[in-house]
């Protein structure tokens, strides 16, 4: 399995000027995308989404059609809106990058097993779905090996990583955030876009 | 006595779309909008997200508007009760400037609403703080850019309640 900062720190050094929409583990603050972060003026933390990261990444690839746009999506979360696979694929972005951090829990309620952990086929689901590409690692060697490859593929691309599970189980009010907000993300992405 | 044709035709609603540089109709049709979708689908000035269920909509909007792009959600007022916790986290809570134009299933100004959809709607609207505007004929259809101008001001969702069946 894969550790989850691991994992971010990898795809933020191969992301080159694209924009990450992270949610969940993939944002947490001590070990997700904001510990790591290169570009942090081209993140996207989108949090209080309910499985919708998909959603908006793919409506920000429809309208920046030049620009890679990544999603680091948790399972839990794409649980919840399986049927964005199929929305996103149907609107064949070229320039999406879909990668699912698959950790098999609901790691910020205490680690309950999320439905069909360690059955449900998430690459199976995503050639269903019709993703341009998919992927599956399990170990950060292959994965680091294929990277190249992956963020050069054309979109939709679908990346599934098994994620070491690292379990929190703080009230929401309670938890660490980090200072960068998707509130001030979404202010200023149109002028770092340029479409201000 | 003269008679007036009460009915809203998808044109109508277009050409609002249209004058608005409105570039996205994220949508799921309901039983109210297959006339819509035939023109939808041909006007080239407009791009046709459809989806799976009405929550995706305010978050493929929400990454079309800071994409720069000018979106509209068409769903049914049933899709609303379903996308609650999209509109709030990703309309009301980062200031989307975003119109919704809802189906408003079950509405009638004649004698008892027995429909929950159209019972509740306007509760739930109220109870977000989204104000709403309702088109029922081709007289009305410039509430449409009512609310988009409002959206705009307000930095908030605007509603237009669509209560009535699209005339061919």
């Amino acid at each position: 399995m894969i550790d989850n900062q691991e994992a971010v720190k990898l795809i933020d050094a191969h992301r080159g000027d694209a924009v990450i929409v992270a949610t969940m583990n993939a944002n947490n603050v001590r070990f997700g995308l904001p510990s790591v972060s290169t570009q942090e003026n081209l993140d996207m933390p989108l949090s209080g989404a309910m499985g919708k990261a998909s959603n908006f990444g793919l409506g920000l690839a429809l309208a920046q059609p030049e620009r890679k746009v990544m999603v680091l999506d948790g399972d839990g979360s794409l649980l919840m809106n399986l049927g964005a696979m199929v929305t996103l694929a149907n609107q064949t972005p070229e320039n999406l990058c879909h990668v699912l951090f698959d950790n098999g829990v609901y790691a910020v309620t205490g680690g309950q097993p999320v439905p069909g952990s360690g059955r449900a086929d998430w690459e199976g689901m995503a050639k269903s779905a019709g993703y341009a590409a998919t992927f599956s690692f399990d170990n950060l060697e292959d994965f680091a090996t294929s990277i190249s490859e992956v963020m050069a593929a054309a979109g939709p691309v679908f990346v599934h990583l098994a994620i070491k599970p690292e379990i929190e189980n703080t009230p929401v009010q309670f938890r660490q955030r980090a200072p960068r907000t998707m509130q001030v993300a979404i202010r200023e992405m149109p002028a770092i876009l340029g479409n201000d | 006595m003269t008679t007036h044709e009460v009915v809203l035709h998808p044109a109508s609603v277009v050409e609002e779309l249209k004058k608005n540089n409105i570039s996205h109709v994220v949508w799921l049709p309901d039983s109210e909008t297959n006339f819509m979708y035939q023109l939808l689908t041909g006007e080239p000035s407009l791009s046709l997200v459809p989806v799976c269920r009405e929550g995706e909509t305010m978050a493929i909007a929400a990454g079309l508007w800071v994409g720069g792009k000018r979106p509209i959600v068409l769903i049914q007022n049933t899709g609303i009760f379903e996308s609650g916790d999209s509109i709030r986290g990703l309309g009301l809570d980062v200031n989307q400037p975003l119109v919704m134009l809802v189906g408003y299933r079950g509405w009638s100004r004649h004698g008892i609403t027995t429909d929950s959809a159209a019972r509740f709607i306007e509760h739930i609207l109220h109870a977000w703080g989204i104000n709403y505007y309702l088109i029922e004929t081709d007289e009305d259809a410039d509430r449409i850019s009512v609310a988009i101008a409002e959206s705009e001001r307000t930095q908030k969702p605007v509603a237009v309640l669509v209560g009535t069946e699209f005339g061919a």
